[in-house]
């Protein structure tokens, strides 16, 4: 354990991580509203705001798959220490999965529900460059007419929603900004 | 504030009900299983909203109860101490001003903005368990698609009483998939969850079930072309404020089967009132 995982948890863990949860909330019920989080300082390469979302969804019962560079000792530390969470190698173990997209795509293989249990799925935390109300078009429950997010692609979230109520769910972050792209949302080319 | 962690649960079981919430809003209609915690009220008495509200309050939060519509019953006051204790936060009677709004079984008069969270209060989560006493069979029919047999019950009601008799808890479809129960709000409220710009959240402490509507959701109240869906009320204005677009509480005055109809939201009549509204048995604001 390095001293380095010690750190960079919430200040005051019951009234940080409320705070952040309703953003992670208003986030996953309105796709494509971008919240701002804080309370989080976790080693690079993870963000402040994919951070914030371990921090408050993980625990010793979330399983958590690392991908691509984002498999480091020092995150495997720091998630160990602040959430207890297991990280799995084989991202079908997983509740939960942390990378840039390139590295968690593609979709297949996440646990993606049964027909009669479909929120047993996993939550993807996709790393982003950038993140702005722009360019794929998304229509939806908790969108009012249409909303637009700067999504990595459009055919793999396409086809992720043609299986509701299967499906994955997906937290984007970028810095300390976040938005919630549910199973439930259509996604077109903007 | 010592004694207790903020908003009473402990983080694990708070951070178990946050990640319930998420999935429930995103597949809405459908209820997540979690797991229910003992909480210091009998179940029955809004246990699985109580513990949806403490996933959900923040510092910053201002809260409101209400029971039936009223602020001031045994039940809302109880729920309103319970998190003006544990969690610190204010709490208000205005539906207006409050961020949070825990319900039992009714949705507010006043429509609800971008920025409420609703908690409802729900009994008996499973629309289909009256009609089907297996949680096997009821999964595996949602799982289908498979809800014939409730268009069977409100068939039967027609048969029957010539029209759709049920009058709470009236089953609606969500974004065109799952069926699901209101809670037993009065079918007047039906039209309030559909499109409603507030995040609803749905509590199930018994059944250990929590179910969602993300704002803006279609929200259809299952019926027939030849019958279709009704949002019923009592055929009569508040006897207080005058209102005739609030839903009604029957009130029984005297033992000659004398009767009065009042708001059932307390905050809505209350606001009416001192706005100047005055109905046929009330007095106007400030006259005793």
């Amino acid at each position: 354990m390095e001293a380095a995982a010690l750190g960079g948890g919430f200040g005051d863990a019951p009234v940080d991580s409320a705070r952040a949860f309703r953003a992670v909330m208003r986030a996953m019920a309105r796709p494509g509203t971008v919240e701002v989080v804080a309370g989080a300082a976790p080693p690079a390469p993870l963000s402040v705001a994919a951070g914030v979302a371990v921090l408050v969804l993980c625990d010793p019962g979330t399983p958590v798959y690392l991908a691509g560079g984002h498999d480091t000792r020092g995150l495997r530390g720091w998630i160990g220490f602040h959430t207890g969470a297991p990280v799995v190698a084989e991202r079908g173990d997983a509740m939960f999965a942390l990378g840039v997209w390139e590295s968690l795509a593609p979709l297949d293989g996440y646990a993606l529900g049964e027909p009669e249990f479909p929120d047993r799925s996993a939550t993807l935390i996709v790393e982003m460059d950038r993140l702005e109300p722009c360019g794929a078009r998304l229509t939806g429950p908790g969108i009012k007419g249409g909303a637009a997010l700067s999504l990595p692609e459009v055919a793999a979230f396409r086809d992720n929603a043609a299986r509701f109520p299967l499906g994955l769910d997906f937290l984007l972050c970028c810095g300390d900004r976040l938005a919630g792209l549910p199973r439930s949302s259509h996604v077109e080319a903007g | 504030m010592s004694e207790y962690n903020f908003a009473y649960l402990d983080e694990q079981t708070k951070r178990m009900i946050r990640r319930a919430i998420l999935k429930a809003l995103a597949i809405p209609g459908y209820q997540v299983p979690f797991a229910s915690r003992e909480m210091p009220m009998p179940y029955g008495w809004g246990t699985g909203g109580v513990q949806v509200s403490a996933a959900c309050l923040m510092p910053e939060d201002t809260f409101k109860v209400i029971d039936q519509g009223a602020d001031d019953t045994t039940n809302a006051v109880s729920i309103r101490k319970f998190f003006e204790k544990t969690a610190g936060v204010a709490t208000t009677e205005e539906t207006a001003r409050a961020s949070v709004i825990q319900t039992r079984h009714r949705i507010p008069e006043t429509p609800l903005g971008e920025d409420q969270i609703l908690v409802y209060q729900v009994p008996i989560p499973e629309p289909l368990r009256f009609l089907e006493p297996s949680e096997v069979e009821t999964r595996k029919m949602h799982a289908l698609e498979e809800y014939g047999l409730m268009h069977v019950k409100l068939y039967e009601d027609i048969s029957r009483h010539g029209a759709i008799a049920t009058a709470y808890a009236y089953p609606v479809k969500v974004a065109g998939r799952y069926v699901m129960d209101p809670s037993p709000i009065p079918k007047f409220d039906n039209p309030k969850l559909g499109d409603c710009p507030a995040i609803q959240l749905f509590g199930a402490g018994r059944e250990q079930r929590i179910y969602a509507l993300p704002p803006w959701t279609a929200v259809v109240s299952l019926d027939f072309e030849d019958h279709p869906f009704e949002a019923s009320k009592a055929a009569a204005d508040c006897a207080l404020c005058g209102a005739g677009d609030s839903y009604l509480d029957e009130v029984i005055v005297d033992d000659e089967g004398g009767r009065m109809f009042v708001c059932s939201d307390t905050d809505y009549c209350r606001a009416r009132r001192a706005a100047g509204h005055v109905g046929a048995q009330g007095a106007p604001e400030g006259v005793a």
